[in-house]
């Protein structure tokens, strides 16, 4: 049984005096116990709200969330504010983006870990001090007993992001969300955190969500991955499968534009060209028909719909075919 | 901390020697000229004489500021001639001084207590009904005259419903004297009646004297919670399951506290402008009616120290809020 | 941050939001949320009728202002002011003048008193401020040393202190002291604007491209200078005006009284205010809706060109 069952998950942000704006729509997906499941996409395409809505981090005011987010059985979207804050840092954590503003900037690293041991397991500040230090140890902070009692500004970047991490696993929780972890950090350290996250979660068996523009984490770390576009799912597959035969027009055209040190010379990149901001909705087409270079006139007058093609799923009228993708050498 | 505290004091001592050269400027300004200004139009020629000699102003401009600054250091600014003839300007001071500053405390007690938990709520209501109320609310409170709304409460409470004292600091004549704050004399004491009686008295001007620090703590606190609640830190004490209780008090107010601290420093300069009217509405005997009156009888050796004072009470008192603002963030502390 | 903060940030922060490398146009962003802002339109809609009151008001005041029409009427021994009648709508004051002519034709002089005191104001800042950023080095130094200083005096005691030194105040005066304060709020305004402008990526592009660095100044800067200027201004309108009062009621104001001012009316009424409520009453009611009305137009324009704000 799946530990987290994302079902039909619908977000839209409705601002007084402004058109309402849908940024997830219909995302369902599953996350088994110490899987790790990957979202991918461009800034936009709904992935960070996703997880916001997973955690009950949207604001209540301006935000409707519909669907169903089944965690063991409970519908996490149904809980009361209280019941979600209980659940939240014991049986979820998640790490953010950006380390320095994620972290409150007047308060102690040690008593920033230590509050989630004394909110969910009853702790006194002293024993939470102590856990912290070794949660601080076990994220690989040196001398940790020095670093409980220093500030934010005092760490690096690299350390902040650890200590964030001690923070969403010290009630090992079942389910870890890490929302584009490594983006702010220096390209050195984004690999040392990656590979901490990647053992923690091993260890520990905590499933694992991870967002992130960057098919480069994805390959190093997921066992599963979803492409979302304009709020959809576009195309889900295992890995392995997704790196070697991509089907999706949108994740072949990702996969395309990374520079890559063993491409013949002289090979151009292929970039994907307009933005996001080229989308047009689902409603009656493809919101990438306008950027897709296999659109077809359907694509720009029917609304794909979800499709297994075998182990797949597949959301496009004319995929690419397993042998005009070009990526049969693509090693991970 | 320490070289953050040098270099504040620094600073400080830079500040303090041009204001003394915009007061020295300020004197040489006035009509008629110093001699006048400090004596009055009805001085004999001798007296004139005396002045010229002892203020050297037959001598060249530098050396008269010079002799300026000397006696600005050593408190002496001559006597008063309009407010209380015969008093130096530095007793009058002295004597005075304790009155504004219990009424500057009890003002800013006023402006703290409502205006951080309305500013408070107010941000967290965005754009309800109680926000736009309390916003426009504190406009209102900004645009009324201060000294028109302490004669507006003065009339309601004091002449019409007879409540509440409109005049001096106590009735109570026979209380005895310790620190020349009246409530806390009583309080001493045990003057029960004594500190009650200075306090009905407090009452009125504190009010009158509050409601524009009020209306500035209250705005700047709920701008600061606004940016707080904005913040990743706080969603990250929200992904962390704490109660809505510890978030509010550990991770919001303590960060938006940050600017009310700095803007309550600042406020002391309001406070010290707006004793000049509401002091003088009330006949409440401290430092802003003797400026009120100093102003009204062209009382220069009076106006003089007493201008002074009000900016040197307000640059300290900001250098001590900054400090102290160094003790609460961290971010300063450790540089 | 709005109102508070410290004085210094304050207008530095406002300053700053004249440095806008969006490449949206300024103006056209701020009026597009403007224009829908209830608080701005509420904030226009007062300062409009104000000024449309004060330019008719000769026009439309049922008597001369300073005529003491109703002088039979007052009897001092008794402490009666001419009541409200037929042809007197709020009755008369002290001197027997007709109270509603005087408050109609006291927005003339109010409003003047807020104009030229920004007026001043402004001038003098531009002065010193260009003055400074455009000499720089030690005069650069002293100037805002001095300009911080005066900033650190409480601008009412300041606008006191420099009322003072006129042996015989009168209308001018009034206004000299109240727009003096103004005048290192300006400066270090619109040279902070020009600071936080000089290291922007249009006025980087402009120096690049060789434009001269006068022109760079009265094209790209002066006008880039302008909003924030336009936001100081209005708040400077209502306080001027709630200045001006203060002055009148330390007898630091215009004693002639035959062309009436609302700060005037207000300050010097406060006398009378025990026996005859109704005359602080319309002046300070018609004061607080004006400031009120430049506030609201001030700060809404603020929070406009605040680029935390801008979509």
């Amino acid at each position: 049984m799946a530990l987290l069952e994302v079902r039909d998950l619908t977000v839209v942000f409705q601002r007084r005096g402004e058109q309402p704006f849908t940024a997830v729509d219909g995302v369902s997906f599953d996350v088994e116990p110490g899987q790790t499941v990957g979202l991918v996409g461009e800034s936009g395409c709904g992935k960070s709200v996703t997880s916001l809505a997973i955690m009950g981090l949207l604001p209540k005011r301006g935000a409707t969330v519909t669907g169903s987010v089944k965690f063991e059985d409970t519908d996490l979207l149904r809980l009361s504010g209280n019941q979600m804050r209980d659940r939240r840092g014991r049986d979820l954590g998640m790490v953010f983006q950006d380390p320095l503003s994620s972290l409150n900037p007047v308060i102690t690293i040690g008593v920033q870990v230590a509050e989630v041991l004394e909110r969910h397991q009853g702790m006194s500040r002293k024993k939470a001090l102590t856990e912290a230090a070794g949660l601080l140890d076990k994220v690989g902070i040196p001398d940790p007993n020095r670093r409980i009692s220093e500030y934010p500004h005092q760490l690096s970047g690299g350390m902040r992001q650890r200590a964030l991490i001690a923070m969403a696993l010290a009630c090992k929780p079942r389910l870890l969300i890490a929302d584009e972890p490594t983006t702010a950090l220096d390209v050195t350290i984004q690999a040392q955190i990656l590979s901490l996250l990647k053992g923690l979660v091993q260890d520990t068996g905590t499933a694992l969500i991870m967002i992130t523009h960057d098919l480069g984490v994805v390959a190093g770390l997921c066992d599963e991955v979803n492409v979302l576009y304009g709020g959809r799912v576009v195309e889900r597959a295992e890995r392995h499968e997704l790196f070697a035969e991509p089907r999706h027009p949108y994740t072949h055209g990702l996969l395309a534009s990374i520079p890559r040190l063993d491409a013949p010379r002289g090979e151009r990149l292929m970039p994907i060209t307009g933005s996001v901001s080229d989308n047009i909705p689902w409603d009656s087409a493809c919101a990438f028909a306008p950027r897709c270079p296999n659109a077809l006139d359907v694509c720009r007058e029917v609304t794909p719909e979800q499709e297994w093609r075998g182990s797949r799923l597949l959301r496009c009228h004319n995929p690419v075919q397993p042998a005009a993708a070009e990526t049969e050498e693509a090693s991970v | 901390m320490l070289r953050y505290t040098v270099r504040r004091l620094l600073q400080m001592v830079v500040v303090l020697l041009v204001l003394s050269l915009l007061v020295f400027a300020w004197l040489r300004a006035l009509p008629g000229g110093p001699v006048s200004a400090l004596l009055g139009e009805r001085a004999t020629p001798e007296s004139r004489h005396d002045l010229i000699v002892q203020l050297g102003l037959d001598q060249p401009i530098f050396v008269q500021y010079l002799k300026f600054l000397g006696r600005a250091l050593t408190g002496n600014f001559g006597t008063s001639n309009g407010v209380q003839p015969g008093t130096t300007a530095m007793d009058l001071f002295l004597t005075r001084f304790p009155a504004t500053i219990e009424l500057s405390v009890f003002a800013i007690i006023i402006a703290v207590v409502f205006g951080i938990p309305l500013g408070y709520m107010a941000a967290k209501r965005r754009g309800g009904w109680f926000d736009n109320a309390t916003v426009i609310g504190s406009l209102v409170g900004i645009a009324v005259p201060v000294f028109f709304l302490a004669f507006l409460l003065k009339y309601i409470f004091a002449v019409k419903l007879g409540v509440l004292p409109s005049d001096s600091r106590q009735s109570v004549t026979d209380a005895t004297r310790v620190t020349g704050f009246f409530v806390l004399d009583g309080i001493i004491t045990q003057e029960w009646d004594a500190a009650w009686d200075a306090f009905r008295h407090l009452i009125l001007p504190a009010i009158a004297l509050g409601t524009i620090p009020f209306a500035v703590v209250f705005r700047i606190t709920r701008a600061a919670v606004l940016d707080v609640l904005d913040e990743d830190y706080v969603r990250t004490a929200e992904s962390k399951g704490l109660t809505a209780q510890l978030i509010r008090r550990r991770h919001v107010l303590r960060n938006a506290m940050l600017p009310v601290v700095t803007t309550i420093g600042l406020q002391t300069g309001a406070l010290l402008a707006g004793a000049v009217l509401t002091e003088n509405v009330f006949a409440f005997p401290g430092v802003g009616q003797a400026l009120a009156l100093g102003f009204e009888r062209r009382d220069y050796p009076v106006l003089q120290l007493l201008i002074m004072m009000a900016a040197m009470v307000y640059v300290v008192v900001n250098l001590l809020v900054d400090l102290s603002y160094a003790l609460i963030d961290p971010r300063i502390r450790t540089r | 941050m709005a109102l508070g903060a410290t004085k210094k940030d304050r207008i530095d922060a406002l300053a700053k939001s004249s440095v806008d490398d969006s490449g949206v146009s300024l103006a056209a962003s701020a009026w597009r949320r403007l224009r829908r802002n209830p608080v701005f339109l509420v904030g226009l809609g007062i300062t409009l009728l104000f000024v449309l009151v004060a330019a008719i008001s000769p026009l439309i005041a049922p008597h001369d202002p300073s005529a003491r029409d109703l002088i039979d009427q007052v009897v001092k021994a008794r402490n009666e002011i001419p009541p409200a009648q037929p042809g007197h709508p709020l009755g008369g004051d002290l001197q027997g003048r007709d109270f509603f002519s005087r408050l109609l034709v006291g927005s003339q002089q109010t409003l003047m008193v807020g104009v030229l005191a920004t007026l001043f104001g402004l001038t003098g800042g531009l002065v010193l401020g260009t003055l400074a950023g455009a000499i720089g080095g030690w005069v650069d130094s002293l100037v805002m040393r001095i300009v911080d200083v005066m900033l650190s005096i409480p601008s009412l005691l300041l606008a006191f202190s420099i009322g003072a030194l006129f042996a015989h105040p009168n209308q001018f005066t009034v206004i000299i002291a109240v727009a003096t304060v103004q005048i290192p709020i300006f400066a270090r305004l619109l040279r902070g604007s020009m600071l936080a402008q000089r290291g922007s990526d249009h006025v980087l592009a402009a120096r690049s491209l060789g434009v001269k660095p006068g022109q760079i100044v009265f094209r790209h800067m002066v006008p880039n200078s302008l909003g924030p200027v336009i936001v100081q201004s209005t708040l400077v309108l209502a306080t001027s005006i709630i200045d001006a009062a203060a002055l009148s009621f330390l007898g630091l104001g215009n004693p002639n009284d035959a062309i009436p001012e609302w700060g005037q009316m207000l300050g010097t009424s406060q006398e009378v205010l025990d026996s005859h409520p109704a005359l602080s009453f319309w002046p300070a009611a018609c004061i607080i809706i004006v400031a009120l009305g430049f506030t609201l137009m001030g700060e809404s324009l603020r929070d406009a060109l605040d680029p935390k704000n801008r979509r």
